[in-house]
């Protein structure tokens, strides 16, 4: 069939059923933007390029789709890059079109001319640039098979303007071929069975979940796996909401603002499980002194992650969607029915742990804590909402703080640790889940960094209820210039005029304002009943910390204590 | 240690760019890279040698096997093969030097490819350790410059690196 290359790629979109473009047109994508109109095709105008892409992101999360973006040339694909560096820190599948001058002008720095290619190569799973329409079909097809199979990751697709508008023969490719591009799928079995014997022989065993756990669904998968074994697990901060956070077997976050109980299991522990997990520095505190009583297993879908950071004993490669259930099959009911009696030492010390150092935070009646914030948020939602969160100690509150109950209902930036995430990734996962509350928690740094993107919520009436926690901070860096600066708070201080309610408001946001505890549970009550996109502003003390915390480069078992 | 690769990677544009940034950002010790067609119009075959102990070698190997346009990475190192760089030397040549020159040229087989008045040209193939020690020799002369292409390698027998 002839079609203009516009045209071809709104075809390819509807090949690969996607459902909603986030973007923001411009010159360059001109012909692009006027097929999506001939197509009304969905599409979700942000107010900001990386709202754009921050969005299609949070979408991703939540419904395990590519998530689609639009942006023109030059600074349109530019302003992407901050969230395609956020998706690909955490694997998130995105196909990011941009438009790229013409063919004729490429190379000649001209008006709006960006090498969004070149920009873009350390932080995409891959590339293209489009200079002749008989390739877009299949560099389409390519781009998202790319984007969502093996590990996913962000597919840039630059397509020169004069393309848009060229014709061709178009038919979709059934199938990709790629040399070079095998992704992982299932593994070697035989490797299970000394990672089975490893798991028989272990005293102190313990399971370590990550975020692959999320990207691959297989958190049924890992619960069946910590219930047959009887095996203790921590999560990584990408990992939360795999395993309900009042599971048993559950002992929580690991890492820099980990628990106890995690920290000092995974200290002590005699085997390690690593379920598609990367080893970050956050987790692993000093890296000589991470796990140093273990072996390590490594179960991930990506062979570069193997002694990345961490030198591991034992490989499972392949998806958790096949290593999983190929474990669970071999695992011996009449076996591992004598494991959880076996353990009942080691597990009686990580429980004496957990009693001995809870997550905890000083009651106080004058001001709001933060925590209390999303322990009430927790208890209201009952730990159904999908939760989103901006960076900083917003971001660790409400891990530590906030009852996961599901698998995909937890949407932040582990990896890049993007201020200004919170809100356009909200908004995205409420258009990925229309049906379900979608609850922001920002800091007042971070919700300043994208906060032209209430006008987007509001005009397309997203009913995403943003938490605004403001300490009058850049919380987490005062907290560390409060530790180890000696309390020098250079350029942290961000009090200043902006009234948020009237900023959400002159948005079209509804907006409510507390600063005394009394108000607190039945404030939230009713802006989470409010039908529409809404915003509370809690006032929050300046100085409270994230506690516990292992300093940067510090032993996991050298934790500074919080808590009164 | 050091380890000889040969690269086979899609001849599309931008793949050098994809490896060359990969490289840099991963902060791998690149000693040489060299690039050139292959037997197959679609593949280049890129020899990279790196200084790496073994789990640096398996970053390396495996950050570059997930590049989408490589296709195959095959260490070298160690299989029995042909390892030749090719140099070229500027030096210094006066009426009085030029003899002593070509007695060091012969002794290396290497070739004189160009000469003037004040400068000879020499061309050497060979391992890169007889490449050092001709310019070792040579530098009591006076080496004006000297450019070295990167290590090529190749296993010997039937097998293609394709294949090893």
């Amino acid at each position: 069939m002839k079609m203009t290359g516009a045209q071809a790629i709104v075809a390819s979109l509807k090949n690969e059923g996607v459902k909603v473009i986030f973007g923001y047109p411009g010159g360059a994508v001109l012909t692009l933007y006027d097929a999506l109109y001939a197509a009304n095709y969905p599409h979700i105008l942000t107010r900001h390029e990386q709202g754009a892409v921050h969005a299609a992101d949070g979408y991703a999360r939540v419904t395990g789709d590519v998530g689609v973006v639009m942006a023109t040339s030059g600074p349109g694909a530019t302003n992407l890059v901050t969230g395609i560096a956020t998706a690909y820190m955490d694997s998130i599948p995105l196909v990011l079109i941009t438009g790229q001058v013409a063919v004729s002008l490429i190379g000649r720095d001209s008006f709006q001319e960006a090498d969004i290619r070149g920009i873009t190569t350390p932080i995409t799973k891959h590339n293209y640039l489009v200079k002749k329409v008989e390739q877009l079909p299949r560099v389409m097809k390519e781009a998202f098979y790319i984007a969502r199979t093996g590990r996913p990751g962000p597919v840039v697709v630059d397509v020169a303007k004069d393309v848009f508008a060229a014709e061709l023969e178009y038919s979709y490719p059934q199938t990709v071929e790629l040399r070079g591009y095998r992704p992982l799928y299932a593994g070697d079995e035989a490797v299970l069975e000394p990672v089975m014997a490893a798991m028989s022989r272990a005293r102190r065993p313990l399971l370590f979940v990550g975020g692959g756990v999320n990207l691959s669904r297989t958190a049924g998968e890992v619960q069946t796996l910590a219930e047959r074994t009887g095996f203790p697990l921590v999560l990584s901060l990408m990992g939360l909401g795999t395993v309900p956070s009042v599971h048993p077997r559950n002992f929580g976050l690991v890492g820099m603002h980990g628990t106890y109980a995690a920290n000092m299991a995974t200290t002590e522990c005699d085997l390690l499980v690593g379920l598609g997990v990367r080893f970050d520095d956050r987790v692993t505190g000093l890296l000589e002194h991470f796990a140093p009583k273990a072996k390590v297993i490594h179960f991930d879908v990506d062979p570069a992650e193997v002694n990345k950071n961490v030198r591991t004993d034992m490989r499972v490669l392949g998806d958790l969607k096949w290593s999983l259930p190929a474990l669970l099959q071999r695992l011996d009911p009449a076996e591992t029915a004598g494991w959880p009696g076996k353990l009942a030492p080691w597990l009686g010390q990580l429980e004496e742990w957990r009693q001995e150092n809870p997550l905890t935070y000083e009651q106080r009646d004058d001001v709001i804590m933060p925590q209390a914030v999303i322990e009430t948020v927790s208890e209201l939602t009952r730990g159904e909402a999908v939760v989103v969160t901006d960076v900083g100690q917003n971001q660790m509150w409400t891990a530590q703080f906030y009852g996961f109950k599901h698998p995909g209902s937890w949407v932040t930036s582990g990896g890049l640790g993007t201020m200004g995430y919170g809100l356009p990734a909200g908004l995205g996962a409420q258009v990925g889940c229309p049906e379900k509350q979608v609850i922001v928690f920002a800091g007042d740094g971070g919700i300043m960094m994208n906060c032209q993107e209430f006008d987007t919520v509001a005009k397309f009436g997203l009913p995403v209820k943003v938490i605004i926690l403001n300490n009058r901070v850049l919380g987490m860096v005062a907290q560390w210039q409060r530790m180890f600066y000696g309390g020098r708070y250079a350029h942290t201080d961000l009090s200043g005029r902006t009234d948020f309610v009237k900023l959400a408001e002159a948005m079209g946001v509804p907006a409510l304002r507390i600063t005394e505890p009394r108000e607190l549970r039945e404030t939230l009550e009713r802006v989470l009943a409010l039908p529409g996109p809404a915003v509370l502003e809690v006032r929050i003390p300046s100085d409270e910390d994230v506690l516990p915390m292992v300093p940067g480069g510090a032993r996991l078992d050298q934790m500074v204590m919080g808590g009164r | 240690m050091k380890h000889t690769l040969a690269v086979l990677v899609e001849n599309r544009p931008g793949v050098l760019t994809h490896i060359s940034g990969l490289i840099s950002r991963r902060a791998f010790n690149i000693e040489s890279i060299a690039a050139g067609y292959t037997e197959e119009a679609e593949t280049t075959r890129i020899t990279i040698v790196v200084e790496a102990d073994d789990m640096e070698l398996e970053q390396v190997v495996n950050q570059l096997s997930k590049l989408v346009d490589v296709i195959k990475i095959t260490d070298l190192t160690g299989i029995d093969g042909i390892h030749r760089e090719l140099a070229l030397i500027k030096v210094k040549a006066s009426s009085e030097t030029r003899s002593d020159i070509v007695d060091i040229v012969d002794i290396f087989r290497a070739k004189i490819v160009d000469v003037n008045r004040e400068t000879m040209v020499i061309e050497l193939t060979g391992e890169e350790t007889k490449i050092d020690a001709l310019c070792e020799v040579l530098a009591d002369h006076g080496i004006i410059e000297i450019v070295r292409t990167g290590k090529v390698a190749l296993s010997r027998g039937p097998v293609p690196a394709k294949d090893l």
